[in-house]
């Protein structure tokens, strides 16, 4: 009884509820046999009998929670004002909106819906699909939720780790949905950058032992400290080495240099924060010849070992390039070529076409420049990539 | 609250018999556990799709037809049907049962009454 009333807070319903756990033991034991555990049966089966008619009560008033819960700020002077309630609570919808058991596309909405200000026509114009598309998708995440018994809480300890993996995949591919808006698109969409900076600061503060947490908001903020820089006035994608580092946003990037100290610190290294060490070595040169691409192609080995993935090896073989010159890089480029995940990404034979063009290899170079352009879908990157062709063909 | 597992798996896969045996005993340690936790509310598995056969009213015509009524790859070779106290325990229920490592098993919600 006393678990039943802890966790339903009514004792009537408690009440009935093990009343009903004893009659459905008499009806299957008497045909079955006592089970080996009987209380703990009882107990189970009560409290999910609880658990169903409370979900069935709060139906109706998850509506008011989802108002209240996140987009409304804080007041501290409200009486009723209590940090540590709507700190959970905050906590607990980004894990529901970020459950697994959700189409991919309806945690971002659900996330973006909740934890933001967005109304449906504005995240509908973001992702640039009808309104009606999203209001769907929202609809129909919501349902699920309450039909199939998705808990409104932070998972348990034992589910945590593969959770917040899944809440931070949601929020940085939010960011890079912002991140690769170029400029003639939807004001909207590029906000997405911020969104997910927002979100992810958010984030942070509720999770302040969680490392890949201060990882991913420092890699997405020394990503967007680059903004001005990386596109040209034309609109088109200006690379790394040639973007004036005067542009990039210095406060941004002290910001991440901070939290990414403190988090790799707690000795517990991730993707996130790998990734976000990479970005800061780029960050802290001044000028493109200053880059440690040692310390990079380091990087990048830590970042394999933990994350394997042929994308990943990819970037290894161009930072091990910068570092100990082109045909190094080319030889393992070469080895990833074979690589399932790689067929049909366009980077592999940007990538390889660099290195060729490089080594003076024009012929093969812009072979490989086409190759790409066939594969690649932006329209900033098309041109960048034929600007390229241009070079070695025109020589 | 209820769920339905369908429990999935490939005819065409066949299992060497210490598969097969692995699997069985594998199941049937699984049943005696989500019985004892008072999870599973019964169960079974069923004939393969060979032995199935499909009805329809039509027209006041019944139409029979010999098989699975659905064109895949996978097939329903047997169903539990649980009482938990949300998905992420249904979820850990039908990850534990053996069919999980090579075949797939559907969580479905029942309809509330």
């Amino acid at each position: 009884m006393a678990t039943l009333i802890r966790i339903t807070g009514d004792w009537d319903l408690a009440e009935e509820c093990a009343q009903d756990a004893f009659e459905k033991a008499f009806k299957r034991w008497s045909a079955e046999g006592v089970p080996n555990r009987p209380g703990a049966w009882l107990t189970t089966v009560a409290r999910n009998q609880a658990l169903d008619r409370l979900r069935r009560r709060a139906n109706e008033t998850i509506k008011l929670q989802e108002a209240t819960a996140l987009t409304t700020p804080s007041d501290p002077t409200d009486p009723n004002h209590d940090p540590e309630d709507i700190r959970d609570d905050r906590l607990r919808l980004i894990f529901t909106c970020c459950h697994p058991a959700l189409p991919f596309e309806a945690r971002i909405a659900l996330t973006l819906r909740t934890l933001t200000g967005l109304t449906t026509a504005e995240i509908a114009r973001a992702f640039l699909v009808p309104e009606a598309t999203m209001a769907k998708r929202l609809v129909r995440a919501k349902h699920k939720i309450a039909d199939a018994g998705i808990p409104y809480r932070v998972p348990p300890t034992h589910l945590l780790p593969a959770r917040v993996t899944g809440v931070l995949a949601v929020l940085y591919l939010l960011f890079n949905e912002g991140y690769s808006a170029s400029s003639g698109d939807e004001p909207l969409r590029k906000n997405l950058s911020e969104d997910a900076i927002r979100l992810g600061r958010a984030l942070v503060q509720l999770m302040p032992d969680e490392p890949e947490a201060a990882g991913l908001l420092a890699l997405m903020l020394l990503q967007h400290s680059r903004r001005r820089a990386r596109i040209d006035s034309e609109g088109d994608l200006v690379a790394l080495e040639d973007q004036d580092r005067r542009r990039w946003e210095r406060d941004e990037i002290d910001e991440a240099t901070e939290l990414l100290d403190v988090a790799l610190r707690k000795g517990h290294v991730g993707p996130y924060q790998l990734q976000a060490a990479i970005a800061e070595c780029h960050a802290g040169a001044s000028d493109a010849a200053a880059t440690d691409w040692v310390e990079i192609a380091g990087l990048y080995k830590q970042l394999v070992a933990i994350m394997p993935s042929p994308v990943v090896e990819l970037n290894r073989a161009v930072a091990i390039a910068m570092a100990d010159g082109p045909a190094a890089g080319l030889v393992l480029v070469e080895a990833l070529a074979d690589a399932r995940e790689l067929q049909g990404y366009y980077l592999l034979h940007a990538k390889r076409a660099d290195l060729l063009r490089r080594l003076g290899r024009s012929i093969e170079a812009a072979e490989s420049y086409r190759l790409a352009l066939a594969l690649t879908g932006s329209d900033a990157e098309r041109r960048f990539l034929a600007r390229r062709l241009d070079e070695v063909t025109s020589s | 609250m209820k769920y339905m597992l369908f429990i999935c798996a490939d005819p065409d896969v066949k299992l060497t018999p210490e598969q097969e045996a692995e699997a069985s005993k594998g199941t049937e340690s699984w049943v005696k556990e989500m019985d004892g936790r008072g999870v599973r509310l019964q169960g079974d598995r069923l004939r393969p799709v060979s032995d199935a056969t499909t009805v329809r009213a039509r027209n006041k015509e019944v139409l029979i037809a010999d098989g699975p009524f659905a064109e895949t790859k996978e097939q329903i070779a047997g169903y539990d049907i649980l009482e938990c106290a949300d998905l992420d325990e249904a979820i850990e229920v039908a990850s534990k049962h053996p069919v999980a490592k090579f075949g797939v098993i559907e969580v479905r919600p029942f309809w509330p009454f």
